[in-house]
């Protein structure tokens, strides 16, 4: 089926819930207790903006699709999430910086979306943008304090983001269901978030005593469903129970 | 079902369902029901959801349900709404008394800009002491829609219902 509006929905579904999953992974292991509930709440919002998310895509696709059938029941390459988001938790430099480099796109993305001309989007968003703005907040905190802390958390900080920053371009390369999207007024200003982007890591990276890294070469292929090894595992996690014992509800 | 039952009765009978995260709260104190429809087909709820993932709105749903059955109204549809979204602006004054006798600083005032970096909602009011010395220890609590604050006079932690 092509259709660019479900497509970018799946999209835009897959990073909610793939970010959302790698953090779910830290609950009950996060380095303190506040900062543990902190990323499960996050989660918890992601997760369930995936879902807000997938009811709309599962309509469009219609023939019983539902949410749970989106979520479960796919495999790898139908995922369409960009690859920072399926990178693996790290140490919690790492965990900061990718949540950062993502925050700050979605923030931006999000502002975008409350204009869209369809209404579910521009719903989902209205209630998505409170709660994505506390998670930039936090996660920007988070790179400061790391940045501009000890010795170990500087250079610690500054490895995650030399290792996630080739995963930031492909955010700005967007996919022709989006551009198709951007060119029917679903996704509004679409090329106008680069720019805001740079902006955010420019001062946030100022304030902690980074340096922003040279552009570079960038990963891409998520969007398309060309995954890293990491996808393929994560999945295996998520989807078993769906998987092994289909249809099964608690 | 009574054809003469009227929208003000089924408010009532909703102010019986608590939110089971805080349970002196009903749902109609917490604002999360947005409009009761009255058709033929039976009754109708709106409601919209205080946080999108907020794991408490299945628990509504089917506390909504089984309340209006033990009332004799058998055919009950729940929509959910996204837009307008919620905010704690909606939560009644009756509401935020209750949170405060049960624990839980009610939201204060109007949201201020949630982007500043470091900033945080200040002169909090301990819901034990009731002293302004407070500061926050996490934007995030033990629910999606609370924070966590300590008092620095009693100095005894607590949440806060956050301005959203």
């Amino acid at each position: 089926m092509a259709n660019h509006l479900h497509d970018f929905l799946i999209h835009l579904g897959d990073n909610a819930l793939i970010l959302g999953h790698r953090l779910s992974e830290l609950t009950g292991h996060g380095p303190v207790l506040e900062q543990d509930m902190a990323m499960t709440n996050i989660a918890l919002d992601l997760v369930g903006q995936t879902r807000n998310i997938f009811q709309v895509a599962a309509s469009i696709q219609g023939g019983g699709a539902s949410e749970d059938s989106i979520a479960y029941t796919r495999d790898v390459t139908a995922y369409k999430n960009v690859l920072l988001v399926e990178q693996k938790n790290g140490d919690f430099a790492k965990t900061v910086t990718r949540q950062f480099f993502y925050d700050a796109f979605n923030y931006h993305a999000y502002q975008r979306l409350l204009k869209s001309n369809n209404k579910d989007i521009a719903a989902i968003a209205d209630k998505a943008i409170k709660e994505i703005t506390y998670h930039l907040k936090w996660s920007a905190e988070w790179v400061i304090r790391l940045g501009d802390g000890t010795d170990e958390s500087h250079q610690r900080i500054k490895d995650a983001i030399e290792t996630l920053w080739p995963y930031t371009g492909e955010m700005f390369k967007f996919a022709d269901y989006e551009l198709a999207c951007h060119d029917e007024g679903i996704f509004p200003d679409i090329h106008s978030i680069k720019g805001d982007w740079d902006e955010e890591i420019k001062n946030v990276f100022a304030e902690a005593n980074l340096d922003v890294p040279e552009s570079g070469w960038m990963h891409d292929g998520g969007k398309r469903g060309g995954h890293s090894e990491h996808l393929g595992f994560l999945l295996a996690e998520m989807q078993f129970l769906q998987r092994s014992y289909p249809g099964q509800e608690w | 079902m009574s054809a003469t039952v009227s929208k003000e009765q089924i408010y009532d009978i909703l102010e019986k369902v608590q939110d089971p995260e805080v349970p002196v709260l009903s749902i109609i104190d917490l604002g999360v029901v947005r409009d009761v429809v009255l058709n033929e087909e039976g009754i109708e709820v709106v409601i919209t959801p205080t946080y999108t993932g907020c794991p408490a709105m299945d628990m509504i749903e089917v506390g909504i349900k089984s309340t209006l059955q033990d009332h004799g109204f058998e055919k009950v549809v729940i929509t959910t709404i996204l837009s307008p979204a919620w905010t704690t602006d909606w939560l009644s004054e009756a509401g935020k008394e209750k949170l405060r006798a049960y624990g839980i600083a009610p939201p204060q005032g109007a949201a201020k800009s949630k982007r500043a970096l470091f900033s945080e909602e200040s002169g909090i009011i301990c819901p034990q002491c009731n002293s302004t010395n407070t500061d926050m220890i996490s934007q995030f609590g033990s629910t999606a829609c609370k924070a966590q604050y300590k008092c620095l006079d009693c100095e005894e932690p607590f949440d806060y219902f956050k301005c959203h």
